[in-house]
């Protein structure tokens, strides 16, 4: 007996849904991008500038009071202490200090020296200002360049109709994620943007696949109405959907629970994009082809690879 | 008809051994790397993030290197005005440029030959009788890369004077410098090693007015300068502009004690110094002399005699202190002192955790996509994780074979490939699950599911392709190791999904010739 998370023949009306998915979405999107403005990332070092440095107590869990009261002392501005993984290990994160980067310097030394020989220094992160924007502004061009580049790709691959869509199931699920980190203020780091770029791939991997099922049924079934041919698509591809989404988030999965504590934020932030590019691949990308005249741009083209129907 | 032709077998088995000869070193532990001596590759190059170190984006602060090679061409246009008798005002080093006012027109042509010494790096602005000297645009270029190159010389001598660490050392950019030093304990050691200049010069005291007398008038006599003294009693003095004797003319340092039994630094000139600190010290018995290391006088003893080729330098020093000193000095000075931008460091510790965390994390995740994809698809669905290990051992594989760098978010891409992998395997056996139920016979279903699934994953497979390239171009670091393995498991996956399952399902169907197929 096979394990079947999906029957094998569905005939679901995933487009009835679809004008109270897309009012979900906007809602989401918009919820997302306010969030973003009024509450802001939580942005790491990677992005702000500033000091992480991970100890471990040496014997017995660590007292995060006693470091606290320490580091205070040596008035550093705001400092965030908080265990990490295991009770003996602590993360500590200090701002940004005035004055250049010798400043930054005597700040790690006048920790490490508060911290004593109590702890072991795992990890010292220190990231200056300049630093700090480039990476900022590296970041922000990979997603652009990443965006723009699938969509060109796709727009050669098929239709621009199927382009747009795409695109917007991507900001979709890119916007949301943001606004998910804007919502639970998880770091935001250099590893966060790494998620963000692998989800999008992720999530375009997921919508081209129904796209080309959708691309192959308008070919091959030219007298059925544009609504039966994405609902049956989606159909088709739907045991396949899952089946690829419950091994990755399964593989993900091994990562949260004994990846350890510095990836498991990525994975995390994964497991999210899985599902959210799971869901947009079939309500966000899909609904909006429907909105579109797919046939009548079809039939202009006239593509030899064009798949028969069966007798 | 479904045929896998035998030279394609012979590609795959071919690529699947080379993968597990590549792969297979990193099975053997410890560090040795002659263990699997008979096999050709090495172990995959473990991050600093796993194996633990430092990494260190420096900045040359190039704007004091400017200013000083300015400062030079004053000194040399204020000695050479002199030598020639060419009387002048105003000589003053200020916004990147050298500016003199000649007291009689005359002396303009001879004034023009000195400055045209100075070479094409320089571009004089002829206004007489006033001249302007700056650096031009070729020029400054010059500058910036010789004081680079310099500088990444002094670093490997300074933080491997052994040749044994495998410091990586790179420029990045117009002013930047790059170090990765793997396996450091005490990245607070190395910070200090490199954030002194460490230039060490002898001049001669100014014996024409006291520290206290230039304070007090805000001034010095020409051609000296005043200095701050080492210690912490807030001591000055007035020295002479002129260098008797540099850094660069030393053969060796060492830590030692001088007389008193205080740590000390013991060094020795070579020839060429040797001759010239003979002359200066013979002309000058009884004048004291000043040892300035970055700055800042050390010490001004007196000069009972003529010292040729050796001394002492005595401060206020610590033991551990002279050593470092003692092996800058011997490395040599930095021609600009350098800023910490970015600091990375990794304990030894941290990192084996790391690598043993990702191995359980992998270990697991394989396992569960393997029991899954059996209990989904039977049969398929073992030859699909059969192709999933061969998969595992290519990206190992040619992780070693390019000597890539394997980082933490690195592992995380591996296990996230393994997920994806089967991605491929699930599409071709999705597509034979559909024409199964149309009622077409195995053969034509099999041959079906693969020839219609081809495009689809490379479409979705190309597309995964661009946001990992987009991650190594803009990434850095650890980031950069996670886009790697990400293309690296694209292109294994794709090769394992459509090429090894394809062969062990056509193998299969040419043993067992099954006239039904349950998937």
């Amino acid at each position: 007996m096979r394990l079947k998370l999906v029957p094998s023949e569905t005939s679901i009306d995933f487009l009835r849904l679809r004008n109270p998915a897309i009012m979900f979405s906007g809602v989401l999107v918009a919820a997302s991008v306010a969030l973003f403005a009024l509450v802001g990332l939580n942005l790491g070092i990677d992005f702000r500038g500033g000091i992480l440095i991970e100890a471990r107590h040496a014997d017995g869990p660590a007292d995060i009071g006693g470091i606290r009261s320490d580091l205070d002392q040596l008035g550093l501005g705001d400092i965030s202490i908080q265990g990490f993984g295991s009770e003996t290990d602590v993360l500590v994160r200090v701002q940004r200090q005035e004055g250049d980067e010798a400043a930054q310097i005597a700040a790690i030394r006048a920790i490490t020296d508060a911290l004593g020989s109590g702890y072991d220094i795992r990890r010292t992160e220190f990231v200056g200002p300049t630093v700090g924007a480039e990476l900022a502004e590296k970041g922000i061009l990979a997603v652009a360049c990443a965006l723009l580049a699938i969509m060109v790709y796709i727009w050669f691959r098929f239709e621009w109709q199927f382009s747009i869509a795409a695109i917007l199931a991507l900001a979709h699920d890119v916007l949301s994620t943001i606004g998910l980190f804007a919502l639970t203020s998880f770091e935001f780091n250099l590893a966060t943007v790494a998620a963000i770029l692998t989800i999008a791939g992720y999530s375009i991997n997921d919508t081209v696949v129904v796209f080309d099922r959708v691309r192959e049924n308008l070919r091959r079934y030219k007298s059925y109405e544009q609504r039966e041919i994405l609902n049956m698509s989606l159909n088709e591809t739907l045991s396949r959907t899952v089946m690829t989404s419950v091994t990755t988030l399964l593989a993900l999965m091994a990562i949260v629970l004994f990846g350890g504590a510095v990836l498991r934020d990525f994975a995390l932030a994964m497991m999210w994009g899985v599902l959210i590019g799971t869901y947009s691949s079939i309500f966000v990308a899909v609904g909006m082809l429907a909105s579109f005249d797919l046939k009548r741009h079809l039939d202009e083209d006239d593509d030899p690879g064009a798949v028969t129907e069966d007798t | 008809m479904l045929k896998f032709e035998g030279w394609k077998k012979l590609i795959v088995i071919l690529i699947t051994v080379l993968g597990i000869v590549y792969a297979a070193p990193n099975l053997f532990s410890g560090d040795d790397d002659s263990v699997g001596g008979f096999l050709p590759g090495q172990k995959i190059n473990l991050g600093l993030d796993l194996q633990g170190g430092s990494h260190l984006l420096l900045r040359v602060d190039m704007d004091v290197v400017a200013q000083e090679r300015l400062e030079g061409v004053a000194e040399t246009v204020r000695q050479e005005f002199r030598v020639r008798k060419i009387r002048f005002s105003g000589l003053d080093v200020s916004d990147d440029t050298v500016s003199v006012r000649l007291r009689k027109t005359d002396d303009s042509a001879a004034a023009m030959d000195i400055f045209r010494d100075f070479g094409r790096d320089f571009d004089v602005v002829d206004e007489s009788p006033e001249f302007r000297i700056a650096f031009n645009d070729d020029g400054l270029t010059a500058l910036r890369t010789q004081t680079i190159e310099q500088s990444m010389e002094i670093i490997r001598r300074r933080i491997d004077p052994d040749g044994t660490k495998e410091p990586v050392i790179q420029r990045q950019g117009a002013d930047r410098i790059l170090v990765q030093l793997p396996g450091v304990d005490d990245p607070e050691e190395v910070k200090r090693l490199l954030g002194r200049t460490a230039k060490l010069t002898f001049q001669l005291v100014d014996t024409t007015m006291s520290a206290q007398e230039a304070l007090d008038r805000g001034r010095t006599p020409p051609g000296s300068v005043l200095l701050p003294g080492d210690g912490d009693d807030g001591q000055f003095y007035v020295v002479e502009k002129r260098v008797m004797v540099s850094g660069e003319l030393l053969e060796t340092a060492q830590a030692s004690f001088d007389q008193n039994n205080r740590p000390s630094v013991s060094f020795t000139l070579n020839a060429t110094g040797a001759k010239r600190f003979g002359r200066v010290t013979g002309a000058n018995i009884g004048r004291p002399f000043a040892i300035i290391l970055d700055g800042k006088v050390v010490s001004a003893p007196t000069i009972q005699s003529q010292i040729f080729g050796s001394g002492q330098i005595t401060g206020t020093f610590t033991v551990a202190e002279t050593n470092e000193l003692a092996l800058i000095l011997r490395a040599g000075a930095l021609p600009a002192p350098l800023i910490v931008m970015e600091e990375r460091s990794i304990g030894p510790g941290l990192g084996a955790d790391s690598v043993a965390a990702g191995q359980i994390a992998a270990v697991v995740g394989l396992v569960l996509v393997i029991v899954y994809m059996i209990l989904s698809y039977g049969l398929f669905g073992l030859l699909a994780d059969i192709a999933l290990a061969v998969n595992v051992v290519l990206i190992l594989g040619a992780l070693s074979a390019i000597q890539a760098t394997l980082t933490l978010p690195g592992i995380a891409g591996i296990v996230l490939t393994m997920g994806m992998a089967v991605d491929a395997n699930v599409l071709v056996f999705e597509r034979i699950r559909e024409e199964l139920r149309r009622g077409r016979s195995v053969m034509a279903a099999i041959e079906g599911g693969y020839s219609r699934a081809i495009s689809t994953i490379i479409d979705s497979n190309l597309t995964t392709l661009f946001a990992a390239l987009f991650l190594y171009i803009f990434g850095s670091g650890p980031i950069k190791g996670f886009a790697v393995t990400l293309s690296i498991g694209i292109a294994t996956s794709l090769f394992t999904a459509v090429m090894v399952t394809r062969m062990l399902i056509i193998i299969w169907l040419e043993r067992k010739r099954p006239r039904q197929l349950v998937l």
